[in-house]
């Protein structure tokens, strides 16, 4: 990941938890660091509980939107069986960072699968670098479960090609001018987000 | 970094490539701009509509968006209309002949092929309309292209006197990327709309004079097509191949491949063919890259010039980087290069081992937690002796689990037509088939409307089921005339199904309206419409939770003491009910049962009180003093 490459961002979970969103950060950070950047967008039926992914990536000059396969640097995978889903995309030496937080699709309840035992575990057991931590406890004892994403990217802040406070900034200052009343929260759970990953 | 190189002072935009189009044409003075939702063009016109220089409209269906930008554009302003590829199927009966009518201010269809059928019931390749149609065909490779290539649509129509079509595809509708945007520049046609008989109204006479027109124009455009610079090489410094791309192939070459030259084709349509040859002779093989059909491959193999096409690429999906390499090696005759570098590699995965996720359940679309679908298919699930023809929309999904309780899905509209196909067509050993037909209100008002018309003019046995959600779900809640809204939110018509039914030919007695979520009643209405040899309608009134007609209540939850795990309540497919454990007993007749005890998710539940009417025991409780996060 120096200033010469490309710089490739993978995020994944379920339609309705932020995915878009921190990718979106990421992206409109990257920018304000004036790289080219391109980032995929998933809209449709995507959106009715299905997976949901976003490449987001960003250097001197990008060509293709997509990710080619095994040439991920950060998995953000915000839900576990996902993060294992998506772990083969990372490039050796990549990290994944994974919210532990389960979330069973229908056809587990309706008993047409299982869902996997121990999904960490075997990301780990693949040789992958993986940080994993409960995101979602994280949102809900600082008072609100949206807050997710502002801990998961908190948590990548130190393994990207820019300092973290560059990041910070960009989403502090995205709620500063449309929810000032959630600037201070978002920066706790930026900082828990980063303390979690310290801890892993 | 200097990664872009902007202006001094230019602003650089993050945009996708569907806002892209918008800017561009307002930036061009597009003064009109209509679609119906479709993704990925979508976001199109909810851009447009941003801006209070240009009429935006959602349109009922396709043909009537090209229409209005049609009329908009005889009128003297420039016009955008917008859709994707299957709208362009739709709207194609005003294409074929506008082509011999022309333009006067711009005109431009902006169609978006959804490659890889991320959203759609089929993969289509809206660059035959080029052919088929006559008119030019412009491909952006990235956000910033559609901006520039929209802005330049409108002077190309206008200049050729053509409609023009801007084919996009998913990775460039839903691609966000660097736009350097300019200002707007005014436009209008100082003579406004000019009576003209002979070109404008397209009798038989009239038309026949126009055609060799066309055909001149057309030819015109070829040699315009052999000189664009939209046309242009990027030099590799292999000979070995040389890659023709139009749209995001552009990309996903030299993303693969990037020591081979590339002709890129931005105006991809009249095809500048003594370019190709030209290009052709300085490599040693011609490789054409293109997405779907073998357009180009034809056109320049039927020109004498030797190519390799769909012998070496897929024919259906996205020509990535990942398709490309493997494939390029193998034109070659090298090994595939390996999808990782080797050096400093961690330890790798154990032999032993299958790829991490090998296995994994998928995770399917589903419908929404308290969907006012969910009710309709819980009952349609029960219901015996039944073919249900459905349409397009978030209710196609009924065909998947648990419901099980769709049959057939074509295209928009066409749940009504097939429906009074089956019933005509029934044979004996389906004389006591129910027949119904489940479709949308956007759909019914798209395509739908008069195949009901037919199914009543011609005494149709069957039942249909008119979902109302008061606006576009699939497509993320856009508003419709049954919305009550126009596309900026404000104040506009909202249309009284039952009455629209009644004056297509419904009895009045034959037309319900239900609350989907009471269950006992929507049976009953169902159970009594489908028995009656007549054509019935039961319409359900209540909105898509994902707009914000939808107000939510006290979330539910389950007593564990009084659930009995009989499961029914999964039969209604909220996925705000999971199962927490499973068990296996054994009944006093000797037979095994499967039992399923579940949660409800509260943070998810809106309190829509449907589940608690399929359960026996009343184990589905409201929750008492429970607070959403």
């Amino acid at each position: 990941m120096n200033e010469h490459t490309t710089t490739n961002i993978l995020v994944a979970g379920i339609g309705g938890q932020g995915v878009m969103t921190a990718a979106e950060v990421l992206a409109q950070t990257a920018l304000s660091q004036g790289y080219d950047v391109k980032k995929t967008e998933v809209a449709g039926m995507a959106q009715r509980g299905g997976v949901v992914t976003s490449h987001v990536r960003f250097g001197p000059r990008v060509l293709s939107p997509a990710i080619p396969p095994g040439e991920a640097d950060i998995l953000v995978g915000f839900e576990p069986a996902e993060a294992l889903r998506w772990c083969r995309e990372l490039r050796p030496g990549g990290v994944a960072m994974v919210n532990t937080m389960k979330q069973e699709p229908p056809v587990v309840s309706l008993g047409l699968f299982d869902y996997p035992d121990e999904p960490v575990q075997q990301i780990r057991a693949a040789g992958i670098d993986v940080h994993a931590f409960d995101a979602g406890d994280i949102a809900r004892k600082l008072g609100n479960f949206r807050l997710v994403n502002t801990v998961m990217l908190g948590a990548i802040s130190r393994y990207l090609p820019f300092p973290p406070e560059v990041l910070k900034n960009q989403i502090v200052d995205r709620f500063r001018e449309r929810k000032p009343q959630l600037v201070e929260i978002n920066e706790q759970a930026f900082e828990a987000g980063q303390a979690a990953d310290a801890a892993c | 970094m200097n990664a872009v190189n902007p202006l001094p002072g230019a602003e650089r935009r993050f945009m996708s490539g569907n806002e892209a189009v918008a800017r561009g044409a307002w930036e061009a003075g597009c003064r009109v701009a209509a679609a119906y939702p479709g993704t990925p063009s979508t976001e199109i016109l909810e851009y447009a509509s941003q801006y209070p220089e240009i009429y935006s409209e959602w349109s009922i269906n396709e043909k009537v968006s090209l229409e209005v930008a049609i009329g908009a554009s005889l009128a003297g302003s420039r016009a955008l209309c917008a859709m994707k590829h299957v709208g362009l199927n739709v709207a194609s009966d005003a294409l074929m002949t506008q082509t011999l009518v022309g333009a006067d201010g711009g005109l431009v269809i902006a169609v978006a092929d959804d490659v890889g059928l991320s959203s759609s019931q089929n993969e289509q390749d809206s660059r035959f309309w080029g052919r088929f149609a006559h008119v030019p065909i412009l491909e952006p490779s990235d956000a910033q292209e559609a901006y520039e290539m929209t802005k330049f649509a409108f002077t190309l129509s206008e200049k050729f006197s053509t409609p023009v079509i801007l084919r996009m595809t998913t990775r460039i509708c839903h691609v966000k990327g660097v736009v350097t945007p300019g200002t707007r520049t005014e436009f209008e046609l100082p003579e406004g709309f000019r009576k003209d008989v002979g070109r404008l109204v397209m009798t038989p006479a009239n038309a026949r004079h126009r055609i060799p027109r066309m055909f001149e124009r057309e030819e015109r455009m070829r040699q315009y097509s052999e000189e664009s610079d939209l046309n242009t090489v990027r030099e590799g410094s292999d000979r070995r191949i040389g890659f023709i791309a139009s749209g995001p192939t552009y990309m996903h070459v030299q993303e693969a491949s990037p020591q081979f030259s590339v002709l890129k084709l931005g105006l991809s349509y009249p095809v500048p063919i003594e370019r190709i040859r030209a290009f052709a002779a300085g490599v040693d093989q011609l490789v054409v890259v293109e997405e779907v059909e073998p357009i180009l491959e034809t056109e320049i193999k039927a020109a004498g010039i030797p190519v390799v096409g769909k012998e070496l690429l897929p024919r259906v999906g996205e020509l990535a980087p990942d398709v490309l390499r493997p494939a390029i090696a193998r034109l070659l005759g090298e090994e595939p290069e390996p999808q990782t570098p080797p050096p400093a590699a961690p330890p790798a995965i154990p032999d032993t081992q299958a790829q991490p996720g090998a296995g994994l359940f998928p995770r399917p679309p589903t419908m929404c937690v308290a969907c006012p679908h969910l009710g309709i298919y819980y009952c349609l699930s029960k219901i015996r002796k039944t073919s249900i023809s459905g349409d397009i929309g978030c209710y196609t999904l009924g065909a998947g689990h648990p419901w099980n309780a769709l049959d057939t899905t074509i295209c928009m509209g066409a749940s009504m037509g097939v429906a009074l196909g089956l019933d005509k067509g029934r044979v004996e050993a389906d004389r006591d088939k129910k027949i119904i037909a489940v479709i949308g209100d956007s759909t019914f008002m798209h395509m739908g409307m008069q195949g009901l018309l037919d199914i009543t003019y011609n005494r149709g046995n069957l039942t249909v089921l008119l979902l109302d959600n008061r606006a576009v779900g699939m497509t993320g809640g856009q508003y419709n005339p049954a919305s009550g809204r126009d596309i900026h939110g404000a104040d506009s018509l909202r249309i009284d199904f039952p009455k629209l039914c009644e004056a297509l030919g419904v009895k009045p007695e034959r037309i319900h309206e239900v609350n989907p979520y009471e269950l006992p009643n929507l049976f009953k209405v169902l159970r009594q419409e489908t028995a009656i040899e007549d054509t019935s309608v039961v319409i359900t009134n209540q909105p898509c939770v994902l707009v914000d007609f939808y107000k939510g209540q006290p979330a539910y939850g389950v007593d564990d003491e009084k659930c009995t795990g009989c499961g029914n309540c999964l039969d209604a497919g909220c996925p705000a009910i999971a199962v927490t454990r499973r068990e296996t007993v054994v009944k006093p007749n000797g037979k095994e049962k499967e039992l399923a005890f579940v949660r409800i998710d509260s943070q998810a539940c809106t309190g829509c009180d449907l589940c608690p009417k399929t359960c026996a025991p009343d184990a589905i409780v409201p929750l008492q003093g429970f607070t959403r996060q």
